[in-house]
């Protein structure tokens, strides 16, 4: 392990930047730290570090420190809401309102909102204190923030890797320490691959299990809001915040939410593990392989019960999903022409100025509206987009099967670890391929997170990802949180 | 092996109402072309009787009371659009005068 920070007890009484957010949460409220000064202490840490990772879009220091002065007000009154104080990010496809928001995107340059993500607003209400907007890929499609039309993120273990993407600001910033968590969202493994590529954990709710209120839509039936942290319980704290139903988003589920942080038990004995044999394919990286397989064996050691599984209709997740998204993209990013919101480029009647101002999107962007537009036009429906949803019922089956044999299915995040900047920016259909694993997930209705589990021997972390069944967040926390008792891969922090 | 043509990349950008270069068609003929050939994996798949499912959680006909709920101020809603008159957004004429 590279570098090491002291011990909990010590992390508890000092600004550590890398304090986790739990032990945050505890020195803010035994008033050993106010938040002011722990707002301060990242604001500045954002001032040296990010021009370097790159990670914020926007930092929204004045209100931030406002936020914080309330929290300090609150905190003294003895008020104990789950994030009071604590500095946290968020991606810049979420609406908060007036606070400039662009999804990665000349289209939506300059755009603020006029009001609150159901997410952000929750946040808001858990006291938490937004220290800024994230880098993401241009309306969450890519997986590296290099399709980010302002900047692209640096992997804080490496600069001159991605932190991956799409949520990579996010991802970057947390491992970085630059916030003590954050939000993402997953399209196909937004959230778990920048999580995997960084070191951190990250999580991708159930279909439903969070409102889509206020998120800038790519994919409006695989679109989700995940949380980022350090430590599975971090993320546990986070989830529980955003998680809930809301009548303005017709998908979301009415359910009671469970307490999140209390499934972190530690106990994982006789749970079921299925390995879906699917996902150890020639192109697995075998530094991956090994920390993944080294990772069941701890599992094993810890009282679960690893059972061979296969899910068959895997390989054809990708292409699925490459039709499926773009059709939605093609539907969802037809409002952008220069009318309610972004700038609007002036041609000679209406349709110039529409196609002129979309011209604003950049080339990824046009990629998939194009592939989108093709796929659903007259005469290839059936073909390609019909096709795919219907494929995508013998994907979600596949997981119903598995999921009665197990409590949880077990895979690499990634097939690697991070890419280099600019290895695969020119050639779409690489850049697709580093989600293999994580889309499967998204076209099914199952949740799954990332926890770090190793680190290869260029000193890049490795993701273990857990996949669970329908609003089972429980089950893969429990078991990622046994998982980190009982390793250190979580404690070590990048050389930022 | 699927291929577009140059004609099918302009008619697809029509569709999408985008404005494209001659550059950027021959890059999307080509990139979309890749990404086709890649999807046709899926013809492998014995689908006949396969029902079609567009959402991973199936939810159907969810209502709700038809109530008068806050909105946004007509100010804060017109507040990013490019150009506005009398309370609305604004375009240019569609119609001949």
């Amino acid at each position: 392990m590279s570098k090491m920070t002291e011990s909990a007890d010590d992390m508890t009484k000092s600004t550590s930047p890398f304090l986790s957010l739990t032990g945050l949460r505890a020195a803010l409220r035994d008033g050993s730290i106010s938040s002011t000064a722990a707002t301060e202490a990242i604001l500045t840490r954002i001032e040296t570090i990010d021009p370097t990772l790159r990670s914020f879009v926007t930092v929204t220091a004045e209100e931030a420190l406002a936020q914080a002065r309330a929290a300090d007000q609150r905190l003294a009154n003895g008020e104990k809401t789950p994030l009071l104080g604590v500095p946290v990010a968020i991606k810049e496809i979420l609406c908060s309102e007036g606070i400039v928001s662009q999804a990665g995107s000349k289209i939506l340059e300059g755009f603020k909102p006029p009001y609150d993500a159901y997410v952000v607003s929750k946040l808001k209400a858990a006291g938490a204190v937004i220290v800024g907007m994230t880098n993401t890929d241009e309306f969450g499609m890519g997986s590296s923030t290099e399709y980010s039309a302002f900047q692209t993120s640096r992997n804080p273990w490496n600069i001159e890797c991605t932190p991956g993407g799409s949520s990579g600001g996010s991802a970057a910033a947390v491992a970085g320490g630059l916030a003590y968590g954050a939000l993402g969202t997953d399209t196909g493994g937004s959230v778990r691959l920048p999580a995997s590529f960084c070191g951190i954990v990250g999580l991708r709710p159930t279909y439903g299990r969070v409102s889509r209120w206020g998120v800038i839509a790519y994919a409006s039936s695989l679109d989700q809001v995940g949380p980022m942290g350090r430590t599975v319980e971090d993320t546990a704290v986070m989830l529980q915040t955003i998680s809930g139903y809301d009548e303005r988003d017709s998908t979301s589920i009415e359910t009671a939410v469970p307490d999140y942080e209390a499934a972190c038990t530690g106990d994982i004995r006789g749970l079921k593990i299925g390995i879906p044999q699917e996902y150890f394919i020639e192109g697995l990286d075998p530094e991956v392989k090994a920390a993944v397989e080294a990772a069941i064996e701890q599992l094993a050691a810890l009282g679960a019960e690893i059972v061979d599984i296969s899910l068959p209709h895997t390989k054809y997740a990708l292409p699925m999903y490459y039709l499926i998204a773009t059709a939605e993209a093609s539907a969802n990013l037809a409002r952008y022409d220069g009318v309610r919101f972004g700038p609007r480029v002036p041609g000679k009647d209406v349709i110039e100025t529409t196609m002129r101002t979309r011209a604003l999107f950049g080339p990824e962007v046009k990629n998939r509206i194009m592939l989108g537009t093709f796929v659903l036009s007259a005469g290839y429906y059936d073909a390609y987009y019909g096709r795919a949803l219907k494929a995508r019922t013998l994907l979600i089956n596949d997981f119903n099967r598995a999921f009665e044999q197990v409590d949880v299915i077990l895979t690499p995040t990634s097939p690697t670890t991070a890419f280099k900047i600019g290895e695969k920016a020119d050639d779409p259909l690489q850049m697709y391929l580093t989600d293999i694993f994580t889309v499967s997930l998204n076209l099914s209705a199952s949740c799954g997170l990332s926890v770090p589990c190793g680190r290869d021997s260029a000193g890049l972390p490795i993701g273990l990802q857990l996949i669970g069944a329908t609003l089972q967040e429980e089950t893969i926390l429990r078991v990622a949180h046994a998982y980190q008792q009982a390793t250190e891969w979580h404690t070590a922090h990048p050389p930022v | 092996m699927s291929t577009l043509s140059l004609q099918d990349v302009e008619k697809i950008a029509l569709l999408a109402r985008l404005y494209l270069t001659p550059e950027e068609k021959a890059k999307y003929q080509q990139q979309l072309s890749d990404v086709l050939t890649y999807v046709e994996q899926l013809s492998e798949l014995d689908l006949d009787g396969v029902p079609p499912q567009a959402h991973a959680v199936a939810q159907q006909n969810i209502m709700r009371e038809d109530e008068v709920n806050s909105t946004i101020p007509i100010n804060k809603a017109l507040g990013n659009a490019a150009a506005t008159a009398d309370d609305q957004f604004a375009i240019q004429a569609v119609f001949d005068e």
